[in-house]
């Protein structure tokens, strides 16, 4: 489904602050499987989703949809088949635009938008339908604005809107980070629900371990720039935190860096 | 008094022509937060196009016609420019509305164009006869009503509410399209709907395009109504445009785009009586008018702020007052 061959990316090329953010990355992404990717701050893991959003050229490397190379898409046309959720809540919502709005353009992700109306009466019956999905009440409030949700009905709001046209690849990028825990606690159960209900491949960036063991068919972690880890199935199923800190130590030889890998 | 009514009657009628300049600006300012200064450019090449056109013998409709798509191009320049080029949006406006000024010159061949004894839009709508009805109709009820000078026409005023609201139709229709959704939350969210697919470029450069486009419209009107066209006609048209946006949201609310964009005409018929009555005193001339706009600009973005913390402060000092009361209740029982 996705494939990364011999991707590699260096920020301020010859100058002292020279990082080599992406060092010759291979990653093989099969139909439905569920990466979680961790690694501590500058380890390369939004260097990694950017470039398969789009929104990074990468130096060198390629970067392949189902069969298809995109390197030279630009973001807005990858964004056809990636979705994408972020961390700020905030960043995947129009706020001064109502719920059935938003979803309205979340559901033009995949077709050429045209000129006729954006939400019409079969399309609202469907948004309510699914907004009914999440629980929060939501499906009664299509015409209230965006901006007045609070942060975790926001980002509720933006994981449904980008997972109920079903992308071919679906990237979360710590989506869970700026919320309060039972928030997201929330989150991440209809982060699972939804990832296997639709059996979405998915790329998940977390910051906590626990997540990351949690969800998902496959963890990842990484270091400098590199995959220094890869673990999926069974094995994956049975791994416990002081494995993973243990194996982190085993490959680099130093102790896991940021605290809050280790305590998240 | 009755001279009075005579120029409220002149202001409500230019009010409702600039009114279709002002959804221009709202397109950009509002929808996608684009502040665009193209607009003082723009304006004069509508004129310069109808007056053109029209003193070289194409017919006033066609005339019209081309202004709007001679504003849709230079808006899309400005749009570029932006884009594209990576230029700031301000700064872009600006280049872009001094560009014009040479372009517009160009067009003209003069500064001043005359288009008197020529055929307008508006003389020609007066020349149909069926038309002449509705004069004898509506001023036959004005002098019932006590009126003693009378407008000369009420067919232009008419017929620009038709095209206004036509227009304003449009726009809200616009506005709640696929495409229009995108480009409301390209002043909203653009790196969400970048996200969603939306190639926010494109649709930046046909926003500004359709911006100014709605300007050249009414900047072609406008010299048809006064039958002339000017170089320096669009000076200050931009704050213009701002003011009415402002006084109708003020107003009228935005709750809804099609209020807003009702809104947008009322400040714009609004502004225009402003003026008129600024007008009417004593010791201010055409030459204060700049200065009284940038203050109705300002009093029309300062006030709902002030009267808000009011409101807040007065909430507050009440709540207080409640929770004293309670506790002297307790206090006493």
């Amino acid at each position: 489904m996705l494939n990364l061959k011999n991707i590699s990316i260096t920020f301020n090329e010859g100058t002292p602050d020279e990082k080599n953010a992406l060092d010759d990355i291979n990653l093989k992404l099969e139909q439905g499987e569920f990466i979680t990717v961790i690694g501590s701050n500058g380890a390369g893991k939004s260097t990694l989703m950017n470039v398969i959003s789009g929104n990074l050229i990468p130096d060198v490397g390629d970067v392949i949809i189902d069969g298809k190379q995109v390197i030279h898409l630009p973001e807005y046309k990858r964004s056809r088949f990636i979705g994408r959720v972020f961390q700020d809540p905030m960043a995947g919502t129009a706020p001064s635009m109502t719920i059935e709005e938003n979803l309205a353009m979340a559901f033009s992700r995949t077709k050429k938008r045209k000129l006729r109306s954006g939400v019409t009466k079969k399309r609202k019956e469907m948004f309510r339908e699914h907004l009914e999905t999440l629980n929060l009440g939501l499906e009664n409030r299509l015409t209230a604005n965006v901006g007045f949700l609070s942060g975790g009905e926001r980002q509720a709001l933006s994981l449904l809107m980008t997972t109920f046209t079903e992308p071919n690849i679906l990237l979360l990028d710590e989506h869970t980070a700026a919320l309060d825990p039972s928030r997201a606690e929330l989150i991440t159960n209809l982060t699972e629900e939804v990832v296997r209900k639709s059996g979405l491949t998915t790329l998940m960036v977390t910051h906590n371990m626990q997540q990351a063991l949690d969800l998902g068919s496959r963890l990842i972690m990484m270091d400098k720039g590199q995959i220094i880890f890869d673990v999926r199935g069974e094995e994956k199923q049975k791994l416990t935190l002081e494995d993973l800190l243990h194996e982190f130590q085993r490959i680099r030889g130093t102790k896991f860096k940021s605290d809050r890998v280790v305590l998240g | 008094m009755s001279g009075m009514l005579i120029s409220m009657f002149g202001a409500v009628e230019s009010g409702i022509i600039y009114a279709i300049m002002a959804l221009g600006v709202y397109l950009t300012f509002r929808v996608l937060d684009f502040p665009d200064l193209t607009v003082d450019g723009s304006f004069v090449t509508g004129a310069a196009v109808v007056g053109i056109s029209i003193v070289n013998g194409i017919p006033p409709i066609v005339a019209t016609v081309l202004a709007l798509i001679a504003g849709f191009v230079a808006g899309c320049f400005t749009g570029l420019l932006h884009t594209k080029g990576k230029v700031n949006a301000l700064l872009s406006g600006i280049l872009m509305m001094t560009a014009l000024y040479s372009i517009n010159l160009r067009i003209m061949e003069q500064p001043t164009l005359s288009m008197l004894n020529e055929p307008t839009v508006f003389n020609q709508l007066e020349s149909i006869e069926a038309i002449g009805g509705i004069d004898s109709f509506f001023n036959g009820l004005l002098s019932m009503l006590g009126a003693e000078q009378l407008p000369a026409t009420w067919v232009i005023v008419l017929a620009m509410i038709v095209v206004t609201l036509l227009i304003k139709l449009l726009t809200d229709f616009y506005l709640k399209t696929e495409v229009g959704l995108a480009l409301r939350a390209i002043g909203d969210n653009k790196k969400m709907i970048r996200s969603l697919s939306a190639n926010t470029d494109s649709l930046t450069i046909v926003g500004v395009g359709l911006s100014n486009g709605l300007v050249a419209l009414s900047g072609g009107l406008v010299a048809q109504l006064g039958g002339f066209a000017d170089v320096n006609m669009g000076i200050g048209m931009i704050v213009i445009g701002l003011a009415s946006v402002i006084i109708g949201e003020a107003l009228f609310g935005t709750k809804t785009i099609r209020r807003a964009t009702l809104a947008v005409i009322g400040g714009a018929i609004i502004y225009r009586i402003i003026v008129t009555l600024a007008l009417e005193v004593e010791f201010l001339d055409t030459g204060d008018m700049k200065l009284i706009t940038a203050l109705i600009v300002i009093v029309a973005l300062v006030t709902p702020k002030i009267l808000q913390v009011q409101k807040e402060k007065k909430r507050r000092i009440q709540k207080r007052k409640q929770l004293d009361r309670q506790i002297r209740g307790q206090n006493s029982a």
